[in-house]
């Protein structure tokens, strides 16, 4: 056979990305500009604005009615037409596409409509009345392991939905001799990697074979291919799920598209047209999903030389409302290699599975990485503080020895190769280590906080399909079979002109697979990369496919090259066997160069390539009696290295195993609190480098969104779930300005496991740069307890806390002090001064009349029951105005003394409740009133506008009272005019006031 | 996250805008650079029944220097303002704010006067105008009037423009004779809305400070021949005074020690820079 590959021309290469010449002339069709059949209607969803509620009732009628509305779907439809998402777990947490009876957290769908345009059906949108029922909501994630806790699923019977226990090696003997045991509990917080495209999902509803067609950027594992289709009750092959080539990124988020399919896919089915829904930013930010966050308590057994002989980490990983398949993956991806690039034999693990009423998680790049190694690295840190002792030379101690490669880790991760000593030293040299301490000793000398942090991450890619299967008990995954391997497959064509394509099975999200894949087939092939066409699509009715087709897990570089390559081996050996009938020599003696099929030993005596091709094609009656005619070869490969995990819990998470070492030197501002980053240094050992400009371009990427997880990104909750972080001005990814260019280094430590020789790249700085980061904040501060995001107020806390008393001053005439609780509740009191008699006062405040000419944008106010107002008013600040009905109650009246107004506001733009207590003073000829307020306020307003809520509210109030003082004027100047004469017969007969 | 309807109206004059104004009152709302109406649009924060679009009128586009001020035009861009040639020599305050102001890419776009008029407390201009004691022209079909930046901005988001006015120009008084200057800006991003922002004048032995970002609209102080110690007690007495606000990005604890610690450094900078303007005079 002729499959010996010929030297390496363009694999290796910094080859330009074939992508580009379309991606930079705009030239790319992404999902969204995708012609869609002619009559598709488009959808828009209509979203809770509470974190927990139960819905009492949804009434559509009046949407149904609006202009172009051709359909509106509920729960309740959901509920008749689909089965609930299938889960990893055999816990009762259902989930449809649309919420049923109740919702569980602020932005679930619960209601969509279809419409001739999105503009008319989100004009629908605000004439549908939900009735909610609020109920307590729990959203941290310690909160919600408490006796008592609200429970997200009451049919779960507890929050902690699963509860592991894992053992390696002797942990208690390492606990009972070491040195010392320290500890560190980390909170990791909820972000995201934001892809600038959102979702986009185009459902056809094929009536003649009851089947499904679905244009949509869906990025895989089409482990949820199933999933899918067993919720819309139909075959799997009636489920097309179609791909475009190009995407406007994904970074594994784009996997929770699922439960939109499905959704549409009920709505085209409904209205018997193709359906289109185009996620919006605010839709994203607020319903896609995060990464999960993460509680850890960690624990390290040292000796007093900073061997660390044993680790405990328990986990309580947070994945919000529902669980999502494949979720909870980030909990058990990173398993096998819990004790990160340390030599540590014996360990313990505890996994909490911890629901709450936030967004569900889902997959993001480094999926759990980031949380595991910030744990594992900030320990390492604390332990060279505690021990007082350099951090680096902590790190060196506990390395995995070079020269124990395969080295099998404790928790069965078997870490195929790698020399992290001759990183570290590589590192330290390239990246001038010992100028940047000598920086932050004159630093330091001069009165700054300098720091310096490391980091080491052991680098997972190409996930064992088997992992997850860890949370199962042995006997449990005894009964329901092994699951291991992972599928890769690639097909290469010619055509009757001898030009060559290429398909595979990776999704790609804007890496630049199709280059790599060019790349890798001209070398095979004696071709250009210019000269291979490359069509990354994916029909599952067409193309094929397997559970583990998609982008995640870094997977690419290690299983999809490898199957791309055996199928060009194939080709290649195909058309030698070809040729080599043609030329007269023996298969193994023809080579592949230029273009041109020739024997090896004479040059002279040649084929063109496309000659060779062309054969397959005109004359399959000449080809070799045994071929078959043709050239299209696909190559599935799954590497044996990927087993199921074994009796002992043990499991081989990965196929390969980088590492990267980082470090970095920062300033933080004294005055500020902000960090201002000097230099930063990462070392790569990918194994071999497929293709140096993309591999940089993955580590600049992490490296991006690693500074924003260290010192911006979060996704916020207030106290009661709402959502504060909806827009991109609140939800802070770092821009160009604030990314330094990190130094990039590299060697390589080619993986025994994969043909290829390479590993993944694109996952390490999110796995080390954020706590590359902190470690160096906390040097620089000498603060332990650090959570990220890093802002500077919150430095600023850790720094300098101490704050100048206020000084006295008199009060101004409205006094309103207000300060958010819980993020977005806003409590405040106050007083003002009415010019009137304490009665009138009372009188104005009690009197619908009045009150609805005092309440600021108030049309309308009904007396509903006895102390019960509806009023349906308009509020807001400056120009923005949003529509609200509001019910209002008052209780305990103590006329003319005090009352407590309580109630709330709903409308398209969010909702709100609270309580206020008014008191009224006699003081002279005027009456002091008092107050205090507390409002929650969720929904869309506090999504976008956060930053203004404070100031907004105290603006209402003080409109209130000025208009109530206004009023009350306006009453006595009418008095004292209109009513002059008989006030003054009153006063005379000794009746008056 | 789409708008609801509306007419749209590409105004050839300004009198088209303002009878357009006259006759639709507050269900009508000026465009031009749109850098924060549209994204108001399409929360639906907003629902204007038209939308004047002044962007194109070539009356309100200009940049004049008129002698003690700078008048800005309504269609002018933060751009137009930023290339002004005599800006660092004659308005060294807006030179250091303007590049604070989004990024280049929304300056190309966003008015001057679009940011005046939307009064967003952090913003940079307002903050601008007012410490400079600027002023607003205010135009409609009952004529044209002259608000000083203290009337007109009111607070949050808020202004004195009446529902049938348009702001035809903003003024920036020119440097004065001997005066310093300086501005910072603390955001969580470069372009981000402020944290807070602090501009200072310094003339002789009197300081005029002005703080955003942390109270409902720009405030402005004005100190004259403050002893040096005195400086800290007035900062604490201005720090409290306007609060701050919690929000997810700052305290309003961090807010107020920013402004006792930049604002020293910022009236400080402005000093120095006074004296340096002195020395090469």
């Amino acid at each position: 056979m002729n499959d010996s590959s010929s030297p390496k021309k363009y694999l290796g290469q910094s080859v330009e990305r074939i992508e580009d010449a379309t991606l930079l002339r705009g030239a790319a069709p992404y999902t969204d500009d995708i012609p869609v059949p002619v009559g598709t209607l488009h959808a828009a969803i209509l979203r809770s604005p509470h974190a927990h509620a139960d819905i009492l009732s949804i009434d559509v009628t009046a949407a149904e009615q609006r202009p172009g509305v051709h359909a509106v779907l509920t729960g309740r439809d959901i509920k008749a037409l689909t089965e609930p998402f299938l889960i990893v777990l055999r816990v009762p947490l259902d989930q449809w596409s649309l919420a049923v009876d109740r919702v569980r957290f602020v932005g679930e769908s619960v209601v969509v409509v279809i419409a001739e345009d999105r503009y008319l059906a989100e004009d629908a949108l605000e004439y549908i009345d939900v009735k909610y029922r609020p109920i307590e909501a729990v959203i941290g994630t310690m909160d919600a392991t408490k006796d008592g806790a609200p429970l997200v699923h009451e049919a779960a019977g507890t929050n902690v939905v699963s509860r592991r226990d894992f053992s390696y090696g002797e942990p208690e003997d390492a606990f009972a001799k070491a040195d010392k045991i320290v500890e560190l509990t980390i909170d990791y917080p909820r972000n995201s990697q934001t892809p600038l495209e959102g979702f986009v999902v185009v459902a056809n509803y094929l009536p003649g074979d009851e089947s499904y067609d679905i244009l949509s950027n869906f990025q895989g594992p089409f482990t949820v291919h199933p999933v899918m289709s067993k919720a819309l009750r139909c075959k799997g092959s009636q489920l097309r799920m179609r791909s475009p080539a190009y995407s406007g990124g994904g970074f594994g988020v784009k996997q929770a598209i699922f439960p939109y399919v499905v959704l549409m896919c009920v709505a085209s089915r409904k209205v018997g047209r193709p359906v289109k829904w185009v996620e919006d930013r605010l839709e994203h930010l607020t319903a896609a999903i995060a990464a999960p966050n993460r509680v850890i308590e960690a624990k390290a057994a040292v000796m007093n030389d900073g061997k660390i002989i044993g680790l405990h980490f328990e986990q309580w990983d947070d994945y919000g409302a529902y669980l999502r398949p494949p979720m909870p993956g980030p909990l058990y991806r990173q398993h096998g290699i819990m004790t990160g690039a340390y030599d540590v034999p014996n360990m313990t693990i505890v996994n909490n599975l911890v629901m709450t009423n936030k967004t569900p998680s889902g997959m993001v790049r480094g999926f759990g990485g980031p949380q595991i190694y910030y744990s594992i690295e900030r320990l390492v840190h604390t332990v060279a503080v505690e021990l007082d002792m350099d951090h680096l030379e902590i790190i060196k101690k506990n390395l995995i020895p070079a020269g124990s490669f395969p080295y099998r880790a404790a928790a069965g991760a078997l870490i195929d190769s790698g020399d992290y000593q001759q990183a570290l030293e590589i590192a330290e040299r390239d990246g001038k280590l010992e100028d940047l301490q000598e920086r932050r000793d004159e630093m330091r000398a001069a009165g700054k906080l300098y720091g310096i942090g490391y980091a080491a991450v052991v680098e997972p890619a190409q996930s064992n399909m088997g992992y997850l299967s860890t949370i199962n008990t042995v006997e449990e995954r005894k009964k329901a079979g092994p699951k291991g391997g992972n599928v890769a497959i690639a097909t290469v064509n010619i055509d009757p002109l001898g030009t060559v394509s290429v398909t595979a099975d990776s999704l790609p999200q804007g890496q630049g697979h199709g280059t790599i894949l060019s790349q890798i087939v001209a070398d095979e092939l004696g071709l250009t990369p210019q000269e291979i066409i490359v069509n990354m699509e994916r029909d599952t009715q067409r193309d094929p496919w397997s559970i583990a087709t998609g982008n995640y897990s870094s997977r690419f570089s290690s299983s999809t090259v490898v199957s791309a390559q055996k199928a060009a081996q194939r080709v290649r050996a195909k058309l030698a066997r070809i040729a080599a009938q043609t030329l007269n020599v023996p298969a193994e003696e023809i080579d592949f160069v230029g273009g041109q099929v020739f024997a090896k030993g004479n040059p002279e005596n040649t084929l063109r390539f496309s000659r060779v091709a062309g054969t397959t094609h005109w004359s399959p009656g000449e080809l070799p009696t045994d071929m078959a005619p043709g050239v299209t070869e696909t190559v599935t490969w799954s590497a044996p290295e990927l087993e199921p995990p074994n009796d002992k819990d043990q499991i081989n998470t990965s196929l390969t195993y980088g590492f990267v070492f980082d470090f970095c030197g920062l300033q933080v501002d004294r005055v500020t609190g902000e960090v201002r980053i000097d230099r930063y240094v990462t070392m790569h050992d990918s194994g071999e480098i497929l293709n140096p400009l993309l591999a940089d371009g993955q580590v600049y990427g992490a490296f991006a969104w690693g500074l924003g997880i260290a010192l911006s990104e979060e996704f916020v909750y207030g106290g009661d779930g709402s959502f504060l972080s909806g827009t991109f001005a609140d939800y802070l990814c770092p821009t160009a300005p604030e990314v330094p260019e990190p130094q990039i280094l590299h060697m390589v430590s080619p993986s025994p496991f994969t043909p290829l020789g390479a590993k993944g790249i694109a996952e390490g700085n999110v796995m080390s740069t954020p706590v590359c980061i902190a470690n160096a904040v906390a040097d620089a501060t000498g603060q332990r307890d650090l959570r990220l995001p890093l802002s500077p107020s919150k430095i600023m806390g850790l720094i300098d806390d101490d704050e100048p008393p206020a000084p006295t001053r008199a009060a101004s005439e409205i006094l309103v002090k207000s300060d958010a609780k819980g993020g977005r509740g806003v409590t405040g009191s106050g007083s003002a001064r009415a010019p009137a008699a304490i009665q009138t006062v009372w009188d104005t405040l009690l009197d619908p009349v009045k009150l609805a000419a005092v309440i600021p944008g108030c049309h309308q106010l009904d007396l509903v029951g006895e102390n019960n107002y509806t009023a349906e008013v308009s509020l807001g600040v400056g120009a923005v105005r949003g529509r609200f009905t509001a019910d209002v109650r008052l209780a305990d009246l103590d006329p003319p003394n005090s009352v407590v107004l309580s109630g709330g506001l709903h409308g398209p733009l969010g909702a709100s409740s609270g309580m206020g207590k008014v008191t009224l003073t006699a003081s002279g000829e005027s009456t002091r009133i008092d107050y205090d307020y507390e409002v929650v306020v969720t929904g869309k307003v506090v999504a976008i506008g956060g930053r203004m809520l404070d100031g907004a509210s105290r603006v209402l109030v003080e409109q209130f009272f000025r208009r109530l003082i206004a009023q009350i004027e306006g009453q006595n100047e009418a008095g004292n005019s209109a009513g002059s004469w008989l006030s003054r017969l009153l006063k005379i007969l000794g009746v008056g006031r | 996250m789409k708008p609801k309807g509306f007419e749209y109206l590409r105004a050839h004059s300004v009198e088209q805008a303002l009878d357009s104004l006259a006759s639709n009152g507050d269900d009508a709302k000026i465009i031009s650079g749109g850098n924060s109406l549209m994204a108001m649009l399409n929360f639906r924060l907003l629902e204007p029944k038209v939308l004047i679009d002044i962007s194109r009128l070539e009356a309100l586009s200009g940049i004049e220097y008129k002698g003690d001020y700078l008048e800005v035009g309504a269609a002018a861009t933060q751009a137009q303002l930023q290339a002004w040639p005599g800006l660092a020599e004659r308005m060294p305050l807006l030179a250091l704010a303007v590049p604070h102001i989004g990024h280049f890419q929304t300056r190309s776009k966003g008015t001057v006067c679009g940011s005046i008029a939307h009064s967003d407390p952090s913003s940079e201009l307002p903050l601008c105008l007012a410490l400079l004691g600027g002023s607003v022209v205010l135009r409609s079909k009952r004529g044209e009037k002259v608000l000083k930046a203290a009337d007109f901005q009111l607070g949050m988001l808020s202004t004195a423009c009446a529902d049938d006015e348009m702001v035809v120009a903003v003024r920036f008084p020119v440097k004065r004779q001997g005066a310093g200057y300086a501005f910072t800006e603390v955001a969580r991003r470069k372009g981000d809305f402020a944290i807070i922002a602090i501009a200072a004048e310094a003339v002789g032995g009197t300081i005029r400070l002005g703080i955003g970002g942390v109270a409902d609209k720009p405030a402005v102080r004005e100190w004259s021949d403050l002893a040096t110690d005195a400086l800290d007690d007035k900062l604490n007495e201005l720090a409290w005074e306007l609060g701050g606000n919690d929000d997810i990005h700052a305290s309003a604890k961090y807010r107020r020690q920013l402004v006792r610690r930049l604002g020293r450094e910022v009236i400080e900078t402005a000093q120095e820079n006074g004296v340096a303007v002195k020395e090469t005079n």
